[in-house]
């Protein structure tokens, strides 16, 4: 009787053991997608990846038939500009933040015509933006972060091989960084 | 001493279950709000910010970047229709149609998610270079050595896993098993 009520201790410990380490693994992750990219990448600039090859991958599962450029951010020194050119097939913006949950996802068919523009800022940025200046919110896309740190992914299909070196130059002229002074 | 023994009992089983059930959790990637047709799965859930926290524990632990709710989705193939593992050294072939998308792409990874090498230098097909039968059916075979058609290189590895991606669709998180949306079937056919 008494293993009885020791055992249901235990699987009650086990259910909290779980639940626990579950919910701190991505803070703990040392091989995520952050951390990974992380000395392959400069802050607050576009980084064109590597195209994946039986020898290496700086990700797994990477699609190999799209170009990636990634601009890790920190948002702490002020608010970031977008600027991605549309390739001929399709092209993907995608926030993530430093535990690498997607926040906030665009492609180009939601965006204008030759190119996707955005700014980029934290709550407490935007809210100070609007104080001091008047903002025409209609043409001007503004994307909040929930976090100061994170990965922007800028993906760009090619659909055919052969078309990989356009697509891989018109990904390397996006532009990430602090906007430009007025 | 019983006292004893049973508090350390306890503390060990607790801990060989709790860790046990994480590290199952998390290696095979078990989520809630899966979408499984077939053979493919897929979780829409884990590009958004209703992502389960058993999703993001295994999403930190491959290092996998997931695609966007608005960009796309991933569908993971690791068996064929019949639920036999994919053998790189057979013949599969994969038939039928995709849901609606602007476009496909279907890339074949080893376990780790690694390319695999091959003499033709293909890790897969692109909806726009996929050759199709005048209904829009396309059929691409797996194999180790060349098929005429739409031949996708296996390497001839002992376990690949097959991604099918869909860019800017309307499959999603609503989607109903089999009702909603068509995934191309996967059948193994020659083995040596």
């Amino acid at each position: 009787m008494r293993w009885i009520a020791w055992l249901l201790a235990a699987a009650f410990l086990g259910g909290i053991v779980h639940i626990v380490t579950v919910l701190a693994l991505p803070a703990a992750a040392t091989r995520d997608a952050y951390s990974r990219l992380a000395g392959a990448t400069t802050e607050n600039a576009v980084t064109l990846l590597p195209q994946p090859t039986p020898e290496q991958k700086l990700l797994p599962y990477m699609d190999p038939a799209f170009a990636v450029a990634i601009c890790r951010f920190d948002l702490a020194q002020g608010p970031l500009k977008l600027q991605v050119p549309l390739t001929q097939a399709y092209t993907s913006i995608t926030f993530y933040t430093r535990q690498g949950t997607v926040f906030y996802a665009i492609n180009d068919q939601a965006a204008g015509r030759r190119a996707i523009e955005l700014d980029f800022m934290t709550a407490a940025q935007r809210a100070a933006l609007q104080d001091d200046e008047e903002v025409t919110a209609a043409d001007r896309l503004i994307v909040e972060a929930p976090t100061e740190t994170g990965l922007i992914a800028l993906r760009a299909l090619a659909p055919e091989p052969g078309m990989l070196p356009a697509v891989r130059g018109a990904l390397g002229s996006a532009r990430c960084g602090p906007p430009p002074p007025p | 001493l019983r006292l004893l023994i049973g508090i350390l009992f306890t503390f060990a089983f607790a801990a060989a279950t709790g860790l046990g059930a994480t590290w199952l959790a998390v290696s095979h990637g078990y989520g809630f709000g899966d979408v499984t047709l077939g053979p493919w799965r897929a979780m829409p859930r884990s590009g958004s910010t209703s992502i389960d926290p058993f999703a993001r524990a295994a999403l930190a632990r491959s290092g996998e970047l997931p695609l966007g709710s608005g960009d796309g989705i991933a569908f993971f193939a690791r068996t064929d229709g019949v639920g036999q593992p994919l053998d790189g050294r057979c013949e599969v072939t994969l038939s039928g149609l995709t849901p609606v998308a602007r476009y496909w792409t279907l890339t074949l990874y080893d376990a780790e998610g690694g390319l695999v090498p091959n003499a033709l230098g293909r890790h897969g097909f692109t909806s726009a270079e996929t050759v199709r039968a005048s209904d829009g059916r396309f059929r691409i075979v797996i194999a180790p050595r060349s098929r005429p058609g739409n031949w996708l290189p296996s390497g001839g590895v002992q376990q690949y896993v097959l991604a099918l991606r869909l860019y800017d669709s309307t499959v999603g998180v609503a989607t109903h098993v089999g009702r909603d949306a068509a995934l191309p079937t996967l059948e193994r056919g020659a083995c040596p």
